[in-house]
């Protein structure tokens, strides 16, 4: 069993959108800010009212009961789903009418809850494609074998390796996707979201069928990913370890509502919280 | 390049099949060892070759099953005979008309396939299926009530005979049900060959840069591929139209290996043909729709006296349907796997 470890975590700050955010990324604009963000599925709302502000490098957590909306939001942010209310600003601009492709070359870069890999594909094949949108040289390079496509091929190979080595994956390189263990296949997810170049990373379950001591690991790795991409993580997380131990700002959610904003110790001991997780003290 | 890794390795085998095939034929027609019917199913071998390897682009590499091969095969046939004849006094020397008119073939199945192409990929589901199904009757349908000549007033297109108003002097380029006739044949081995290696080319080249990574990322999961930045219907449109252009080259060939051809040639049979060359040569794998396409086009042709031919397409769906069974079929998957280990591997690209 890993020894429990501390997490250096910012100071929260309120700003006026009814939010926090951590302290040194006060003076930077926020990168996500949602208002009154929503969604109904025929008659269902399946998410009402959410406003939430991320900091620049903030990591935040959103947590709920299971069926609360949490991976629906994820769908929003993305576009999987197109909202029926309310506003996205990602780093200032609105994300109205944008296609999921057209929202990750803007930033937003996710991983999903049940693994979504191109299983047929090598480990390194997955971070190329990851890497799709900094290569640039056209399909007829491509054919032709141009110069052009033998350096962005090289500068590919080597960028792939160089992310694989955040979880020291570099030998898996030419394996299959589809044959990597379970706990391998969540880390390459991450790593092909991260070759995407995102300013905002979305972490869906990314500790979900892991033991203590992968998940001690995973938090780490986290925490550096921020600290040397310097971008902003938002996790969906059921394991209450990880999520308290790193998420600065954590936003639960049931029944598609907001029942709680704050910062980890707000959220542990606030009553709407406990209640909807254990449900109300007789 | 430092080290040569595996789908470089592979493309290289599947080259060297090619050329050694084309060496060792090449020695046979030599020494005079090739019957007659035989020397004749070269050509033919040749198209059915590119077809099969440009189907494979869109079925097995991009994943979206088409059944209208054939319509685009045609489109480069009658676009290629057309061209051939047009430019018979532009382009006095054979080979260099042959890939002109090649080259026009491949201009017109790509344009066929952007029309196709455009309004069905964005579409999920089994919608090219339907939609390719249909464009290869309609081709074939066309091509039958089509009228085209050339006399000294310049290119004359018609709907019907009565309409079709030829000068005395003029040639007659497609009539209609008749299709085209009094075609110079043009078409040779090495034509066949050349367009072949061709195909690789592109279909390889192709497969390996960032645009076949984007093809097959959305074969495996589109969702993923939408997430990291893909442009979903960009890379099915190239895909199926670098496909659609490939088999209108090889149509133009097979069209000016035979001094007439009629549109019926390029029916819904012939896209059931191509397809079952893919599916048995393997999903995916470019070695299996040569190997496939070769051996499937030329046994039949050789076993015609045995008197199987009125059964050819019944055999080939009961051997279609055999083997999506024995595919499908998780324990007889397992069984493979332990006969032969590691086979999983080799499915992206072969």
């Amino acid at each position: 069993m890993a020894e429990k470890k501390q997490f250096q975590k910012g100071k929260m700050v309120p700003v006026p959108s009814v939010s926090i955010i951590p302290e040194r990324d006060l003076d930077k604009s926020p990168i996500l800010e949602c208002s009154h963000l929503g969604i109904d599925f025929g008659g269902l709302t399946a998410v009402n009212e959410f406003n939430v502000t991320v900091g620049r490098t903030e990591i935040a957590g959103l947590i709920g009961p299971n069926g609360a909306g949490k991976t629906t939001v994820f769908n929003l942010l993305t576009k999987v789903y197109q909202p029926t209310r309310g506003t996205i600003l990602l780093d200032g601009l609105d994300t109205h009418g944008k296609t999921p492709s057209q929202v990750n070359r803007m930033g937003i870069a996710r991983t999903f809850q049940n693994i979504r890999l191109f299983n047929n594909l090598t480990v390194e094949d997955n971070v190329k494609i990851g890497l799709h949108n900094q290569e640039k040289y056209s399909m007829f390079s491509g054919i032709l074998r141009l110069p052009k496509y033998w350096r962005q091929e090289k500068a590919a190979h080597e960028r792939a390796l160089e992310l694989l080595s955040i979880f020291d994956m570099q030998d898996l390189a030419n394996h299959q996707a589809g044959s990597l263990p379970y706990g391998a296949q969540r880390r390459l997810e991450i790593v092909r979201a991260l070759a995407t170049n995102p300013s905002l990373l979305l972490l869906d379950e990314p500790a979900a069928g892991m033991n203590p001591s992968e998940t001690a690991e995973l938090m780490e790795n986290i925490v550096k990913i921020r600290d040397t991409f310097q971008i902003a993580i938002m996790l969906i997380e059921h394991d209450m370890s990880l999520v308290m131990g790193i998420c600065e700002g954590i936003c639960v959610l049931n029944f598609g509502q907001i029942i709680a904003k704050g910062t980890a110790e707000e959220i542990q001991s606030n009553p709407t919280v406990i209640e909807a997780y254990l449900g109300k003290q007789q | 390049m430092k080290k040569i890794n595996k789908n470089s390795l592979n493309g290289f085998i599947n080259y060297g099949i090619v050329i050694a095939a084309f060496a060792v034929i090449q020695a046979l027609l030599g020494m005079g060892r090739l019957s007659n019917s035989l020397q004749s199913l070269l050509v033919p071998a040749c198209c059915y070759i590119v077809m099969a390897v440009s189907l494979n682009l869109t079925v097995g590499i991009l994943g979206e099953l088409s059944l209208g091969h054939g319509g685009f095969m045609s489109l480069g046939a009658f676009s290629g005979i057309a061209a051939s004849i047009l430019l018979q006094n532009a382009i006095p020397l054979a080979p260099a008309r042959l890939a002109v008119s090649m080259a026009v073939g491949a201009l017109a199945g790509a344009l066929g396939g952007v029309i196709v192409g455009v309004p069905v990929l964005r579409l999920q589901g089994d919608y090219l299926a339907i939609v390719t199904l249909a464009f290869g009757q309609i081709i074939k349908n066309i091509i039958m009530v089509l009228y085209v000549g050339v006399d000294e007033r310049g290119i004359h297109i018609a709907a019907s005979s009565e309409r079709f108003d030829l000068a005395p002097g003029g040639t007659a380029i497609i009539k209609g049900p008749m299709g085209a006739v009094g075609v110079t044949k043009l078409a040779t081995f090495t034509a066949g060959f050349i367009l072949i290696l061709i195909t690789l080319a592109v279909v390889q080249n192709l497969v390996n840069s960032r645009a076949g990574r984007a093809i097959m990322a959305l074969r495996d999961n589109r969702i993923a591929a939408e997430s990291v930045g893909i442009n979903t219907t960009k890379y099915k449109l190239m895909a199926f139209v670098t496909s659609a252009a490939l088999a209108g080259a090889a149509g133009a060939l097979f069209g000016l290996n035979y001094s007439s051809t009629g549109a019926s040639k390029f029916d819904f049979n012939t896209s059931i043909l191509v397809l079952v060359f893919v599916v048995l040569g393997g999903l995916g794998s470019i070695r299996g729709s040569i190997i496939a396409a070769a051996l499937l086009y030329v046994l039949p042709e050789m076993l015609r006296g045995l008197g199987l031919n009125d059964f050819r397409m019944l055999i080939y769906a009961i051997v279609l349907i055999l083997v999506m069974l024995a595919t499908n079929n998780d324990q007889l998957k397992a069984l493979l796997g332990r006969v032969i280990p590691k086979r999983k591997g080799a499915v992206t690209s072969g």
